[in-house]
């Protein structure tokens, strides 16, 4: 006889469900429909806190996740001058701030671009803005999957960006995605930022999103990004991940790409205890090409996943996926890479790559490049490392004059450049380099002698 | 300005691994010795040796450098004392340009010696001055040390080190080999212009030709970890003729 076991801390979620659905009624029919199907597909799903079978969360356990409790709804307040110092700002940016989820006109700096519009979600769902009721959601919170279902059950608020056909967009568009400190340090919320791109025929835009954390105590963040892009559209994307080692960062970002568009999206993720990023393209139509590219770090107990995949769905399409990760002290990451070439996907070309540099005995790295393809001509490779400090080089920098620390480090800087390199507008660089220059001495403090090979 | 006494050393944690079986070899300011000898003589090591790579142990013996002895010191503390060693397969480091990593040098060498760190702006101009002596391809410095160099443009790169470095004794650990006559004419070129009474040179060779164009003031042979013979250049061209034949037989009988 076997026990049925209920899905996990759906009743956490529950309470909050009920006060948020009587709260926000004022909402188009629509909408509520959507929200209620979300709801009732997490009611069946729970957090997945089994592993044993789960191939999405075989390497990652979300037990202590499940076991917390998060309040919903918004936090204390925040600065401007809070925001800048915790992420990358730049005043000649296009900037939203979305505060535990909600859109803040006060703290956003919009300069009112031609051929943009950049509006809460809430602002774009009431207006029924461009194709909002056909688009929202139907890349990410239908499928059966705990956090979209979570997150689109309480959607109403968040980031709207379209960009007008033939728009070009020279300044980029930043969005805040920002949990607040209550106040009360022990505190913990949940919250479910969301974000819609709609970017138009011919369009280039360039669109930041950070996600950043000003409480010190664990929080919850599931952010749902939705990405069209249209026939000939670019849209180059940077992600920025810095939440807090306590908080629980389970990410999502669904792209729909129609004829020739590109997608070249670049992560820097380096926060939270357990973090995902789960990203999937979705080649659509003839032409349409992808990069997805990240740089992780991980130290202390930190986990970070990241979840990448491509379909190929129709001829010529062109995808490429590349990581870098430096792991230390005890910590985990999984690079999970997905491509399936569909049968009518002729002449596609797909490339996976995750390099990783171990700093530690205890630090692990499950890498699982994988390709699917069921077309017969095909362009693909794939492939993952492991390595160390190597001793040769070490010594080589060694010789010249440089301390052992300061070689390992311009060793570890070296090995994120080519990924760091790719941040392009300026203020975004040096954010991230900073970041990365603070933080390799923490890798370096946990290191041992067995990253060193 | 070098002295090394009854030199022994093998390969850390391995029994019975002696490469270097007692070298005693005195190089004086501004002078230039040729070390020689046929592959496995321990020629490399002991170039590494005097460097302090740690995958070899001295297990005997002494090397001072102006008096003291440096085998307690770390590689680093040895390059900030004045010493170098060109690399026979010079590693290629991804996403580290040459200006940093010669800035980054530089600076630990300073900080070592406390004196004031070369500013930016100075540094940038005696680089410049540097790549354009050298004849290196500017460009090829802007991008990633060593990655996707030829041979002869990765000598041409630790020739850059060198006149930037300006150390006091430069090793060259068979920086000659592979390399086209072109190539070879530039690290000779390298060292000739830096050939002065202040500083010295230690150029281990397994050909006489690099000696064609850098003419040495001593050349010693090393046989099986030790010094066989020493002479003058024509030591070399002998070498030439004959071959190391006579001397590995000579070992074989004293060994």
């Amino acid at each position: 006889m076997t026990t049925a076991t209920l899905p996990a801390a759906v009743d956490k979620y529950s309470d909050a469900f009920a006060s948020f659905s009587d709260a926000s009624a004022d909402v188009p029919e629509w909408l509520k429909a959507i929200r209620n199907q979300a709801w009732a597909t997490f009611s069946e799903l729970g957090i997945p806190v089994k592993r044993r079978g789960n191939e999405l969360w075989k390497y990652t356990d979300l037990r202590p996740l499940a076991a917390l409790d998060f309040e919903y709804g918004s936090g204390g307040s925040v600065s401007l001058d809070e925001i800048k110092a915790a992420g990358p700002w730049d005043d000649a940016w296009d900037t939203l701030v979305v505060v535990d989820g909600v859109f803040s006109a006060e703290l956003s700096n919009l300069q009112g671009t031609s051929g943009l519009t950049a509006i809460s979600l809430a602002e774009a769902i009431s207006s029924g803005v461009g194709d909002i009721e056909s688009q929202l959601a139907s890349l990410a919170g239908r499928e059966e999957y705990a956090f979209t279902a979570l997150s689109t059950a309480f959607v109403d608020d968040g980031a709207y960006i379209a960009i007008a056909d033939d728009a070009d967009p020279a300044t980029p568009i930043h969005v805040v995605f920002v949990t607040s400190n209550s106040g009360n340090s022990g505190s913990s919320r949940a919250s479910y930022p969301r974000l819609l791109i709609d970017a138009g025929v011919n369009t280039l835009a360039v669109i930041i999103e950070s996600h950043i954390n000003l409480a010190e105590s664990a929080q919850l963040s599931l952010p749902v990004v939705e990405v069209f892009a249209k026939p000939g559209a670019t849209v180059r994307h940077y992600r920025v991940q810095m939440e807090n080692e306590h908080s629980y960062h389970l990410g999502t970002t669904r792209v729909q790409q129609l004829n020739d568009s590109s997608f070249n999206s670049t992560t820097f993720a380096v926060g939270a205890a357990i973090a995902r990023n789960d990203i999937h393209t979705q080649l659509d139509a003839p032409g349409a090409n992808c990069t997805l590219h990240g740089l992780y770090m991980t130290s202390g107990t930190q986990q970070q996943d990241q979840e990448i995949s491509t379909t190929h769905a129709k001829p010529h399409c062109t995808s490429n996926q590349f990581y870098k990760g430096i792991l230390s002290g005890k910590s985990h990451a999984v690079f999970s890479g997905k491509v399936v070439v569909e049968r009518d996907a002729q002449k596609s070309d797909a490339t996976q790559k995750d390099l990783n540099l171990l700093l530690s005995r205890g630090a692990e790295i499950d890498a699982k490049p994988s390709l699917e393809i069921y077309a017969d001509d095909v362009t693909a490779a794939h492939g993952a490392t492991a390595g160390h400090v190597d001793r040769d080089t070490l010594f080589y920098l060694q010789s010249r004059g440089v301390d052992e620390e300061s070689a390992k480090a311009i060793l570890i800087r070296g090995f994120a450049e080519e990924l760091l390199d790719e941040f392009k507008p300026e203020a975004l660089y040096a954010f991230v380099e900073k970041v990365t220059d603070e933080r390799i001495p923490v890798l370096l403090a946990e290191s041992d002698a067995l990253g060193t090979a | 300005m070098l002295e090394i006494t009854n030199l022994h050393a093998s390969v850390v944690d391995i029994e019975d691994s002696e490469i270097l079986k007692g070298i005693d070899l005195k190089v004086g300011k501004g002078e230039v010795h040729a070390i020689m000898g046929p592959n496995g003589s321990g020629k490399s090591t002991l170039a590494n040796v005097l460097m302090g790579r740690f995958d070899y142990e001295v297990t005997a013996g002494d090397v001072t450098f102006d008096g003291e002895s440096i085998l307690k010191l770390r590689p680093d503390q040895r390059a900030h004392l004045g010493m170098f060693l060109a690399f026979q397969y010079p590693a290629e480091i991804p996403g580290v340009r040459p200006w940093q990593f010669l800035k980054a040098a530089l600076d630990s060498k300073a900080e070592a010696n406390s004196v004031e760190k070369m500013t930016v702006r100075n540094f940038s101009k005696l680089f410049d001055e540097k790549v354009e002596a050298v004849g290196i391809n500017p460009q090829l410095v802007k991008r990633s040390l060593n990655e996707g160099f030829s041979g002869g443009e990765k000598k041409r790169n630790e020739m850059l080190q060198l006149e930037v470095l300006q150390p006091s004794l430069a090793i060259l650990d068979e920086t000659d080999s592979g390399l086209d006559v072109d190539a070879l004419r530039i690290v000779a070129e390298g060292v000739n212009s830096m050939r002065s009474p202040e500083r010295s040179f230690i150029v281990v060779t397994h050909y006489q030709r690099l000696l064609n164009y850098i003419t040495p003031d001593v050349v010693h042979i090393l046989v099986k970890g030790r010094i066989v013979k020493t002479g003058g250049p024509e030591l070399a061209l002998e070498v030439e003729k004959s071959g190391y034949k006579q001397y590995l037989e000579e070992a074989e009988v004293n060994a």
